[in-house]
């Protein structure tokens, strides 16, 4: 109508292929959609990574501050007087050393087991063709759904008779047999083309070496997700070695901290305890930074198709 | 010589079938070889504990020792029916559904909020997720510490609000508050990132058309995302539910006596190992447990492939 318009007409038929982008600077930067990534997206964000870390950082914060500023009326945030006096007395009252050693040995020998077994089982599931192979795998996946937890009291009663209490192997035996890397490597094996296979079968390669210089090479990264997630739960398992050892020195961490928790928990001497706490995440911690990928996909798998 | 250097044909079928016959043999022997272990040690500590477990639930048998008394089902109806049994069960079912309830609807809302496209969210997701992986051992000292009504920081919200900190410890009903929270602590970011995966494999035309339609992102969020997510709620609330039916690290360093928090593994534990080291009773609650346990995988598998499917 007045001259204003026609600019502006002019304008949407010039910049036709502008136009498009200029709203969506406009709409990105609109007050409403900032208000929006801020209320819904960086506030709650924040929110939940703070409570999420908060307690580690406090846990690794107290483990460094001297039992004076942990009884205290009016707590303050970073120690006034850091000291390294409470990892020393962790090992004073638990014997640390021997329980830091059993907690590696089992974690190191029973993934590698662990890992071992479920390549091999889930290779001649899926590449050995003998009748009953189903009714084996269909025995396995069962397993997958038993509570070890619904074992514990027969099994406590077979190591012991074994002469296996206090003992690493005692602690190890009843968990070597895993359903779970199978059932995982299994999937992953049935992904493979068989060609791939055939081929080496013609050349005379018996199922050790297919296993090995094929199957393995290309599997990498699930045999290594399972081998993580076996080595995080070897760490962190509590309940079967907690019934099996009552001996201190035979004790793997997580079993010794209980001891340290029982000892000291009615003192309030929390910086003892959490330096404790510190040596039993802060490892698995480190490894979870580094390999989360990993250990995220593993964990969660099955869960989408 | 001449027979031997040009086999007739029922000569070479014969052969045929004795090669055969040996790689099947030989067929044989190599999966015995490869999964024999695995499977032998499975047997062992998996199913023969099973069957032992049944033996023992007929059983009024003290760990240790050497009479046993056979009662029938008496264990069986002890565990369902006495104050104590009851108990357990209030605990564990309160425990479960507090737990994954909890656990899903905040990471829900984490995995909406982590779903958009902001910087920063891959290691937001990360860190979210880390409890998950940490042990329960450590966690429950760390959140010892946080809770004591008298040297822990988690006081000062309650002086806030002008009140004292519960006796978490002491009182059994706070004590299942406390082990509730912290359990929710560890596993809402699993239950964020399977969310974030589900909400992913929602195709973005759906909620694009419904974006022109105007609908609101509210309404979007209610009639497109919720029915497209249900076989990923689903998978989670029967993954936690077995999650928390297995609990047992944490109740047992923030509460050792299981005052409040006796849930059935814990009960197993107790009463196999506690004071009365009753091996006949413990014997049938893991069987219960076991029932319980396997009625809900198989409840899964069944209806998974019947109804909750989209595709």
């Amino acid at each position: 109508m007045s001259a204003n318009t026609v600019p502006d007409m002019a304008d949407i038929t010039k910049d036709a292929d502008f136009r498009p982008d200029k709203t969506d600077l406009q709409r990105a930067f609109s007050r409403r959609n900032l208000v929006d990534t801020l209320m819904l997206g960086y506030v709650p964000m924040i929110l939940a990574l703070l409570v999420i870390a908060l307690p580690l950082v406090w846990m690794v914060i107290a483990s460094f501050k001297p039992p004076s500023e942990i009884v205290t009326i009016a707590p303050t945030f970073l120690p006034l007087d850091p000291t390294s006096a409470n990892y020393i007395s962790v090992a004073e009252r638990v014997p640390l050393l021997s329980a830091v050693r059993n907690s590696t040995i089992v974690t190191v020998v029973g993934a590698t087991i662990k890992v071992f077994l479920a390549i091999t089982t889930a290779y001649a599931l899926v590449f050995v063709k003998i009748r009953g192979a189903g009714f084996v795998f269909l025995a396995i996946l069962v397993a997958l759904m038993v509570p070890t937890e619904a074992a514990m009291l027969p099994n406590y009663i077979t190591i012991s008779s074994l002469g296996g209490r206090n003992t690493l192997w005692g602690i190890l035996l009843p968990s070597l047999g895993t359903a779970f890397g199978t059932f995982l490597l299994r999937q992953q094996f049935l992904t493979l083309p068989p060609a791939l296979l055939e081929a080496a079968e013609l050349d005379g390669a018996g199922h050790w070496r297919r296993l090995w210089s094929i199957v393995v090479p290309i599997t990498v990264p699930s045999i290594a997700t399972v081998a993580l997630i076996t080595v995080v739960s070897e760490w962190n398992q509590f309940l079967w070695p907690l019934v099996i050892t009552d001996h201190p020195d035979s004790m793997t961490l997580p079993v010794a901290l209980n001891l340290l928790q029982s000892l000291e928990s009615n003192t309030g001497n929390y910086g003892v305890l959490m330096a404790g706490a510190v040596l039993v995440i802060a490892p698995i911690l480190v490894v979870f930074a580094m390999l989360q990928r990993y250990i995220v996909a593993g964990l969660t798998q099955g869960a989408v198709k | 010589m001449d027979t031997a250097t040009t086999p007739t044909d029922a000569e070479l079928e014969v052969e045929r079938r004795r090669g055969r016959r040996l790689r099947k043999s030989r067929n044989y022997l190599t999966f015995v070889l490869f999964v024999g272990p695995n499977v032998a040690l499975i047997m062992m500590f998996i199913y023969y504990p099973l069957i032992m477990n049944l033996r023992f639930s007929l059983l009024d048998w003290r760990l240790g020792s050497s009479t046993a008394r056979f009662v029938g089902l008496q264990n069986y109806i002890e565990f369902f029916t006495s104050p104590n049994g009851l108990e357990v069960w209030r605990v564990t079912i309160i425990f479960t559904v507090a737990t994954v309830a909890g656990a899903m609807l905040l990471g829900l809302l984490m995995a909406v909020v982590l779903n958009k496209r902001l910087p920063g969210r891959v290691v937001a997701r990360t860190a979210l997720f880390s409890p998950y992986v940490l042990s329960g051992v450590g966690v429950g000292m760390v959140w010892s510490f946080i809770f004591d009504p008298r040297l822990g920081v988690m006081r000062f919200f309650f002086e806030a609000i002008g009140r004292r900190s519960p006796e978490w410890f002491n009182d059994p009903r706070w004590a299942l508050v406390m082990v509730i929270i912290v359990y929710i602590w560890k596993n809402l970011g699993y239950a964020a990132v399977i969310f974030i995966a589900g909400l992913q494999s929602i195709p973005s035309d759906l909620l694009e058309a419904a974006n022109v339609d105007g609908a609101s992102r509210t309404r979007q969020f209610f009639t497109i995302v919720m029915p497209l997510l249900s076989p990923t709620v689903f998978f989670l609330s029967i993954t936690m539910i077995l999650n928390s039916m297995q609990a047992f690290d944490i109740l047992r360093i923030m509460t050792p006596s299981g005052n409040g928090t006796n849930t059935i593994i814990f009960e197993i534990y107790l009463q196999s190992f506690g004071a009365y080291q009753r091996a006949g009773y413990a014997g049938a609650v893991s069987v219960v447990l076991f029932l319980t346990l396997f009625a809900i995988t198989a409840f899964q598998l069944r209806y998974v492939q019947k109804k909750v499917h989209y595709q």
